[in-house]
């Protein structure tokens, strides 16, 4: 019940938040903050019982008839992400209340995080993979929302836009590749499908892979789908801070270490993991150094993050599942302080353009601490959580079974853009000449250093006494993600002089070099090329589709509803003699009777008389012709029915035709002949459509004739009708006995018509004539 | 007598088809008073036929002596054949009504509810 509990406590604080901001004002952040700070500590109190190896689990009915519960599951894994969001989530909410102070819509934004914080809660808690996958939608829609804060930009709310379409249909996905997973395995317990074998011997294998990998791939933001991400800046900073950079994103990443233990394992999935990471990585670290904006310098930073994890889970070894649990930890510290930096920097200067900031340490003398505290660890500078995780991804790339060498330098390469982004961010804005700047800054208040503070300490913290959280929890971690439950082992800032520290100091000082040139070779063509390559293509690929797609609906709707009558009626039929042909053709076969012995020689004449009749109406040039014609057709119709037994239907069908007759002579007066010109091509095209339909129903009707019939319902009429009814006439007594409620229904169709009628003839004398005088 | 009428059937439907997809509204009527007298057959023929057994009950009986005709389908057609009449009714005056209107009783002139799609860019 607790971990349901704490998952709806969040929803329903988050319904509740607009109210609170009113009654608290100020510090509403500060209050709302308790919530996640309380069930943070709930999370912590679990350690002990998951670092001894257990797994909690929770399961509630939701949709029994389908199999779907509402079902938790606290391992390792789970519980890291649960200790992110909400410890990180608790400053957020600080952060927040300090960074949108006075804004108008501030409760808004309160109920927006706290929303997106419970489906996230969600998406890492819950065991049942479609429960799952309604969180996951939830944080696309709450990402949503928070992107487009601003709504009254265009900008923001065409990046909310781009984030929810590309994550969403990455979503739907998914969806069906969990549908496959579960086909597979039998159970929708992600727990249960541990137990599962044969998962990758499944023809299903493959398509269900590239569906959840098409969803994780987009919610992390890997390549080429990576552009939604720095567009997802538009939101508030402590958004970005929040979900763009500690945990949303993550999403993805979560779910492949989720799964690592079922679906991973194939050579595919290492070739696919690693190589979407792998470029992921260098193409998000070096887009960073394209960018003056410190937000979108960190978004791109994020960006090579993600493709780290990604590639990480994909290699599928021992050190690498250590790796990735570590590097995710320190990531989302060191990165969730950093973007809360750099929105106060925003905030108190005025600016996030780097080109205009410096000296800024003087006056936010805590803000600009912290900043470096963080960017140490960010840069992997000993003794910071950082040093360690990124140790730890060296020492993967290089274990790892097929193409180390490529994959080491990547790493490699991606971090020397990364030691030179953390310059960018928490160095130049802070030393050097003091430039002026558009707003007076000086240093921000307490909530919005608060949460830098304890990131960043803590991030130095577990980097000088890792036993704080190696066999804990990131062994568990390690061990969920790798399907490996006794997988225990302690970290240490130490490992001797090994060729993981040699890189390390490599790559450190190759980054203080590249900082150094920044500013020569930012403008130049190589990173400005690579820029417009690899940040503006995928994003132009995806405005073309979208605007693509857009004109094909246009196309589609000119030509399905080019308001023509003759058009909708040719679509129609078109489709009717295609389904109904097909069916008819492949299903049943069509019949040809050859018996025509037992019909008498003046129904040849009648039926005759009909065709010809008809014809004739169709080819008359005058009405008269026409109503004559028709007259004709339709007495020998009556006819047919005194002959074959039906002397009710035919009265009423001589009655019916002599009206009609007078009818349509009484209009076709007041309207004067028309000639109408016609291609001889369209007539020849109505002619096929129309004797296609023709031939149709003629075959159907012989293969229905062909059919046994079963005279159930007219035996009942005909017992019941003298016995129950009183009536001698069947058809009679069934119109107003047994079947008088459609009679009744009939007499008031025609009552209606008649109403119409008399409407059309004497009512409002023109409407039209009168709009236009 | 069913696989004639099936015949006959058949080439109703064609007829009437044809002249729904033409431009003088009058045909088009005039293919609706086909089609729906089509109809009506194709329902009879299906529910198979016998001459001369209407279905009566003599005097004196409680129940049909021998055999009679399928009524179900008869009881159906006849109110078919009454609905049928009060649609041409009104569309034949409608059709009237629109010629007064639109003096017009050309199909593809009649564009007041759906014009004619304009062809030029969306947006901006």
């Amino acid at each position: 019940m607790a971990i349901l509990l704490s998952v709806v406590v969040i929803f329903l604080v988050a319904l509740a938040a607009p109210f609170l901001n009113k009654l608290f004002k100020g510090a509403a952040g500060w209050v709302l903050s308790l919530v996640p700070l309380s069930i943070f500590a709930y999370f912590i109190s679990l350690i002990p019982l998951v670092s001894a190896g257990e797994v909690i689990k929770e399961s509630h009915v939701w949709v029994s008839y389908l199999g779907i519960n509402m079902s938790f599951y606290v391992d390792g894994l789970s519980l890291l992400f649960a200790l992110i969001i909400t410890g990180v989530g608790t400053f957020i909410l600080i952060y927040g209340g300090g960074y949108l102070h006075g804004h108008h819509q501030i409760g808004r934004f309160y109920l927006s995080v706290l929303l997106f914080m419970g489906s996230m809660l969600g998406v890492v808690l819950a065991d049942n993979i479609i429960s799952m996958f309604v969180f996951w939608e939830l944080t696309s829609i709450s990402s949503y929302l928070l992107i487009g804060f601003n709504h009254e930009k265009e900008d923001s709310r065409k990046a909310a836009l781009q984030a929810l379409l590309v994550t969403g249909s990455g979503g739907l996905a998914m969806l069906a590749g969990a549908i496959i997973l579960v086909q597979i395995t039998g159970t929708m317990e992600m727990s249960e499908m541990l137990n599962a074998t044969g998962v990758a011997e499944s023809p299903l294998y493959l398509g269900m892979l590239i569906l959840i990998l098409a969803g994780c791939f987009t919610k992390s933001a890997q390549f080429p789908f990576h552009f939604w991400l720095p567009g997802a800046m538009a939101a508030p900073t402590p958004v970005s801070a929040y979900l763009h950079s500690a945990t949303m994103v993550k999403a993805g990443v979560y779910l492949m270490a989720r799964l690592n233990p079922v679906i991973g394992g194939t050579e595919i999935w290492f070739y696919t993991l690693t190589s979407f990471g792998a470029a992921t990585m260098i193409i998000g670290a070096w887009l960073a150094l394209c960018h003056t904006d410190l937000k979108r310098v960190l978004a791109y930073s994020t960006v090579m993050a993600l493709g780290t994890l990604t590639m990480l889970i994909g290699m599928g070894h021992e050190y690498a599942m250590k790796a990735a649990a570590v590097f995710l930890l320190g990531h989302s510290m060191y990165k969730g302080a950093l973007f809360m930096v750099a929105g106060s920097i925003d905030h108190e200067a005025g600016t996030r353009d780097v080109r205009m900031l410096g000296g800024l340490r003087k006056l936010m003398p805590y803000t600009a601490t912290f900043a470096a505290i963080a960017a140490l660890s960010m840069a992997g500078v000993a003794p910071m959580l950082g040093f360690i995780g990124k140790e730890l991804v060296y020492e993967a790339a290089l274990s790892v079974h097929a193409f180390p060498l490529v994959l080491i330098t990547i790493a490699v390469v991606a971090n020397i853009a990364i030691v030179a982004s953390c310059g960018i961010v928490a160095i130049r804005p802070f030393y050097g000449e003091q430039k002026e700047t558009p707003k007076h800054a000086h240093e921000a208040p307490i909530s919005m250093w608060l949460g830098p503070a304890f990131l960043s300490v803590f991030s130095l913290v577990f980097g000088v006494l890792p036993f704080l959280i190696d066999q804990s929890i990131i062994s568990k971690a390690s061990a969920a993600i790798g399907g490996t439950p006794d997988l225990v082992f302690s970290l240490s800032l130490w490992h001797g002089i090994n060729a993981a520290l040699i890189l390390s100091i490599v790559t450190f000082l190759s980054g203080v070099g590249v900082y150094f040139i920044w500013d020569k070779i930012r403008d130049g063509a190589g990173l400005q090329g690579f820029g417009k390559l690899f940040g503006q293509v995928p994003e132009k690929g995806y405005d073309h589709l979208l605007s693509g797609m857009l004109s094909f609906a246009g196309i589609q709707t000119r030509f399905f509803q080019n308001g023509n009558l003759r058009y909708y009626l040719i679509t129609i039929l078109g489709l009717t003699i295609a389904l109904f042909g097909f069916t008819l053709f492949t299903q049943s076969g069509t019949v040809i009777p050859t018996d025509f012995s037992s019909i008498y020689a003046y129904e040849w004449v009648l039926a005759l008389v009909i065709v010809t009749s008809a014809f004739v109406a169709l080819r008359a040039e005058s009405g008269l012709v026409a109503i004559a014609a028709l007259g004709v057709m339709g007495y020998s119709i009556a006819l047919i029915y005194v002959l074959f037994s039906a002397p009710d239907l035919a009265i009423t069908q001589v009655l019916v035709e002599t009206l009609t007759v007078i009818l349509v002579a009484l209009v076709l007066i007041h309207i004067p002949k028309a000639k109408m010109q016609v291609k001889p091509s369209s007539k020849l095209r109505d002619g096929i459509i129309a004797g296609s339909v023709g031939l149709l129903v003629t075959l159907i009707l012989f293969a229905v004739l062909d059919l046994e019939f079963d005279p159930y319902m007219s035996e009942f009429f005909a017992e019941n009708s003298y016995v129950i009814a009183k009536g001698r006439n069947i058809v009679n007594v069934i119109l107003v006995d047994f079947r008088a409620l459609d009679t009744l229904g009939e007499i008031v169709v025609i009552g209606v018509a008649g109403i119409g009628i008399y409407g059309l003839i004497k009512l409002g004398k023109s409407v039209l004539k009168k709009e236009e005088a | 007598m069913e696989p004639l009428l099936a015949i006959v059937v058949g080439f109703l439907f064609a007829f009437s088809i044809y002249l729904l997809l033409r431009r003088n509204l009058v045909r088009v009527v005039i293919g609706v008073i086909i089609l729906s007298n089509a109809v009506n057959l194709l329902f009879f023929t299906v529910s198979r036929i016998d001459r001369g057994i209407p279905p009566l009950i003599p005097a004196g009986e409680y129940v049909p002596v021998g055999d009679i005709a399928n009524p179900l389908p008869q009881a159906l057609i006849l109110t078919a054949i009454v609905i049928g009449f009060g649609l041409l009714a009104f569309s034949l005056v409608l059709t009237y009504r629109a010629y007064k209107e639109l003096g017009t009783i050309d199909v593809d002139e009649m564009r007041e509810a759906e014009p004619r799609p304009q062809l030029k860019k969306e947006g901006k």
